[in-house]
């Protein structure tokens, strides 16, 4: 916690400077510490709920922000923009045409004015037309004209993840190719209070942020989250249970499975240590070799295929670091390398069926590693 | 949209029919009603008279006044009438019994705005706007100077000094009228064959060899390929090699400057090649539906590299897809400096004050090769460029109007060439001389301040050169 405060002071700290760079962003009045809302209680609300509250106090807070994507104007596919166009106008809250790289390539040029553009690609699985224009442009603005101009203003919404039916094309977790950009940031919150204040140090950040939204947890996670300004830190992950058996790295929705396989593994004498990454890049190595060379095992789990996914990063990292140190070979339990398909959804993802047992794959895995 | 057409349809099938069966006339005064598509007449449908008569007409209201009943018509006549238009979103739509296909092409290709022949005598009855003397020749003078650093700097490319050069050679009209014709608040995001309007603006012969050698001064730090010039101080957003990534950039900003009431436009430059991009449909259409005051600058030098026209696209030109997105365009004489200055001064008036985007397209040819890469006569007859540089070179038919105009004389002419090549080749010697970027630079503006994982990268990076220095560049060149 004493580190967790530390590192909250210096982000205030940034937060004070970007009003001096000209960015009229900084939050009037006092953003709540992180130790305040571990105390302050909240409303109950669900993760759509906390977002969209984000959304009100960023669009309140700096009048130069705007939130903008298809379907917005209404609340948004998955209501997460309800009531943002009727406060705050239709020039700052507003539909955008059918067009992904239109709407990239627009929230850069808003953001190179000095603006907050928050801009929604409706599923994570439609942002590939955007890619040039988050890899080539929003990523390079500020390297390439050595500092001249930049777009640290743009933050790229968008859900992520399998879901019910959503077959191919409303299930997809693209975060690794994000993870391969230098210039960009990738945040993936895993609960109502999580993204309420990951999405707002995301939304003043000065550097482009592409964040992706749990869609499963959008009504089904509900929490206590405080009702005023808050933020918390990217590029810190959060020990959410500690374990002296095995480290568990996650992010996003992934962490309520692997929450459940820990209270699995605790019944068979397992003690684990799930820790929570939040920001994929840049990422909080520390943390996860401090862990790793207390428990002397690794696991990441994420939905994301498993090749070349943000897990083997995270692996080959942890190896070099800690080498010597590893009891097991460091494992991972993640999605398989296939589309996602719709039939096979209740097999494949059955732990979003209520009349089966939580995890009962990852937990077995689990424990064979640990044997 | 979809939806509402079938309901729509739906609705009239049944109001159609009820009416049929009871009345046995056709009555519908009232089926319009609930398929409600109030939406107003877009601005943008507005017609757009010439920048002289300053005369906006509806544009809606004029296509669609044969169908609008006059007062003394009666009743029954105006029922009639109604029965024949579609109350769609954008306006009402005729129906008509006649099944016809629009042409894929104007019976004529659209015209082409000139004010100067190609003798450089203003055409007579033309239209367009007064420059003064002293415009006049600040604008000869950065034609000729664009024209020397152009083939100064190739030179020095052919020598190895710089790694590549990309001239502008045929398209100094297009540089500095366009540039000219804006305000230094008009942020422009080019491509990166518009050199001419930095330097228009005052971006120093050193600033761009610096760039060219990429040194210390550079203000890019080195890091891009020479001519990817940009610069804050003169509004000139930094150029990508990247083709037409920039035009949606242009509208987003344009929106930015629109929200804050500012008295300035952008302006997009990009080339025939680039208006096959995703990126320029994409930005054409946000700029219509967002109202976003940017002017759409299409250089139409008929070459993307060794790709005609003719192998990119079948419509004519560009200045016809303005049209289909609801955005004003024109076809300008791209090698006629004072056509370029007068459209681009009436798109700037129309795009602030109406909000709106303007689209331009200049016919020009790409007189050198696309790059120091390229070798153009492999794909195209030397004739055809010999004749674009002699018959249509567009700074001899300009500096034709202003000697003309008593403006300019042989004395001046040798001495701008002479001093402008002193300056070029000093500011080569100059540049070649900087050192190099501090390596620490590799690492910062990536994020606004270095992760943790690049502090680790760099730390790595000067261990290595310090324990293998015979590897590495001398730190002359690479300071630590």
């Amino acid at each position: 916690m004493a580190t967790s405060l530390r590192r909250f002071g210096r982000l205030a700290l940034i937060s004070r400077n970007w009003s001096g760079r000209g960015f009229s962003t900084s939050p009037s009045g006092e953003i709540n510490s992180y130790s305040n809302i571990q105390q302050s209680e909240g409303k109950s609300i669900n993760l759509f709920s906390a977002i969209n509250q984000a959304l009100h106090i960023a669009l309140e807070t700096d009048p130069r922000s705007y939130v903008f994507g298809e379907d917005v104007g209404f609340g948004g596919v998955f209501r997460c923009t309800t009531g943002l166009a009727d406060r705050f106008g239709k020039h700052r809250v507003f539909n955008t045409p059918l067009c992904e790289q239109g709407i990239v390539g627009f929230a850069v040029g808003l953001a190179a004015m000095g603006n907050r553009a928050i801009a929604e690609i409706q599923f994570a699985d439609y942002i590939y037309p955007a890619f040039d224009q988050i890899v080539n442009e929003a990523a390079k603005f500020r390297y390439r004209s050595g500092n001249q101009f930049n777009c640290g203003g743009l933050t790229i919404r968008a859900p992520y993840g399998a879901v019910g039916h959503g077959g191919h094309y409303h299930s997809q977790s693209p975060e690794a190719f994000f993870c391969h950009v230098p210039g960009i940031k990738v945040v993936i919150p895993r609960s109502p209070r999580q993204a309420k204040g990951l999405l707002l140090s995301c939304i003043r950040d000065p550097n482009p942020v592409v964040f992706f939204e749990p869609k499963w947890l959008y009504r089904l996670a509900v929490e206590e989250v405080p009702e005023d300004d808050y933020m918390l830190p990217l590029s810190e992950s959060e020990i959410i249970q500690e374990g002296s058996d095995i480290t568990l790295v996650g992010w996003g929705a992934q962490l309520s499975i692997m929450e459940q396989a820990c209270i699995e593994a605790e019944k068979d004498g397992i003690s684990c240590e799930l820790i929570d990454l939040k920001t994929l890049i840049p990422w909080d190595k520390e943390t996860v070799e401090t862990s790793v060379r207390k428990t002397g095992r690794l696991l990441i789990s994420h939905e994301a295929p498993v090749t070349g996914g943000f897990g083997a990063e995270i692996s080959a990292s942890i190896v070099e670091r800690c080498f010597l140190r590893l009891e097991a070979p460091v494992a991972r339990i993640c999605g398989l390398d296939t589309p996602l398909s719709t039939c096979f959804r209740t097999l494949l993802y059955a732990h979003q069926e209520q009349d089966i047992g939580c995890n009962q794959v990852n937990n077995k895995l689990l424990a064979i590693l640990l044997l | 949209m979809a939806f509402c057409l079938t309901k729509a349809k739906k609705l009239i099938y049944n109001h159609l029919k009820s009416k049929m069966g009871s009345l046995g006339i056709i009555n519908h005064g009232n089926w319009t009603h609930p398929v409600s598509f109030s939406h107003p007449i877009p601005q943008n449908l507005k017609k757009p008279d010439t920048f002289f008569t300053n005369n906006t007409t509806l544009f809606a209201s004029r296509r669609f006044e044969s169908i609008i009943a006059g007062k003394h018509l009666d009743s029954l006549r105006n029922v009639f009438d109604e029965i024949e238009v579609l109350n769609f979103p954008g306006g009402k739509v005729k129906f008509t019994s006649e099944m016809k296909f629009l042409s894929e092409s104007p019976e004529e290709r659209i015209h082409c705005y000139r004010v100067l022949d190609d003798n450089g005598q203003p055409t007579v009855h033309s239209n367009s706007v007064q420059i003064g003397e002293e415009v006049a020749v600040k604008m000869y003078n950065d034609m000729v100077t664009l024209q020397l650093m152009d083939s100064i700097f190739y030179e020095a490319q052919r020598q190895g000094r710089i790694s590549f050069y990309l001239t502008t050679i045929g398209e100094e009209a297009i540089n500095i009228a366009s540039a000219a014709a804006l305000n230094i608040d008009d942020l422009i995001f080019p491509q990166y064959r518009e050199a001419g309007v930095l330097l228009w603006r005052g971006f120093s012969l050193q600033e761009f060899a610096n760039q060219c050698f990429g040194n210390r001064d550079d203000n890019g730090k080195g890091r891009q390929m020479p001519i990817h010039y940009g610069s804050k101080k003169h509004n000139y957003f930094t150029v990508a090699s990247t083709v037409a990534t920039q035009i949606s950039h242009a509208v987003g900003a344009a929106y930015a400057l629109k929200m804050d009431g500012r008295d300035a436009c952008t302006v997009t430059y990009f080339g025939d090649g680039g208006t096959s991009t995703g990126d320029f449909h994409a930005a054409l259409n946000f700029a219509a539906v967002m109202e976003a005051p940017v002017i759409f600058f299409c250089r139409n030098n008929g070459w993307a590299i060794s790709t005609p026209v003719s192998d990119q696209f079948r419509s004519d030109g560009i200045v016809v897809r303005g049209q289909a997105y609801g955005v004003r365009s024109i076809r300008v004489d791209g090698n006629d400096a004072l056509a370029i200055f007068s459209a681009i001064q009436a798109a700037r008036r129309m795009a602030i004050g109406e909000s709106r985007p303007v689209l331009i397209e200049a016919l020009t040819y790409r007189a050198g090769h696309h790059s120091t890469s390229d070798d153009s006569t492999k794909y195209r007859p030397v004739h055809e460029i010999e004749w674009w540089r002699v018959a249509r070179d567009p700074v001899s038919r300009f500096k034709k109007w202003i000697e003309s105009n008593g403006w300019w004389s042989d004395e001046a002419e040798f001495e701008l060439r002479s001093s402008v090549r002193k300056q070029l080749l000093h500011a080569i010697q100059v540049a070649e001389k900087v050192e190099k970027p501090a390596i620490a630079e590799i690492f910062t503006d990536v994020y606004d301040v270095p992760p943790a994982n690049l502090c680790e990268q760099e730390t790595l990076l000067r261990e290595t050169i310090k324990r293998h220095p015979q590897d590495y560049p001398s730190h002359f060149q690479f300071p630590l």
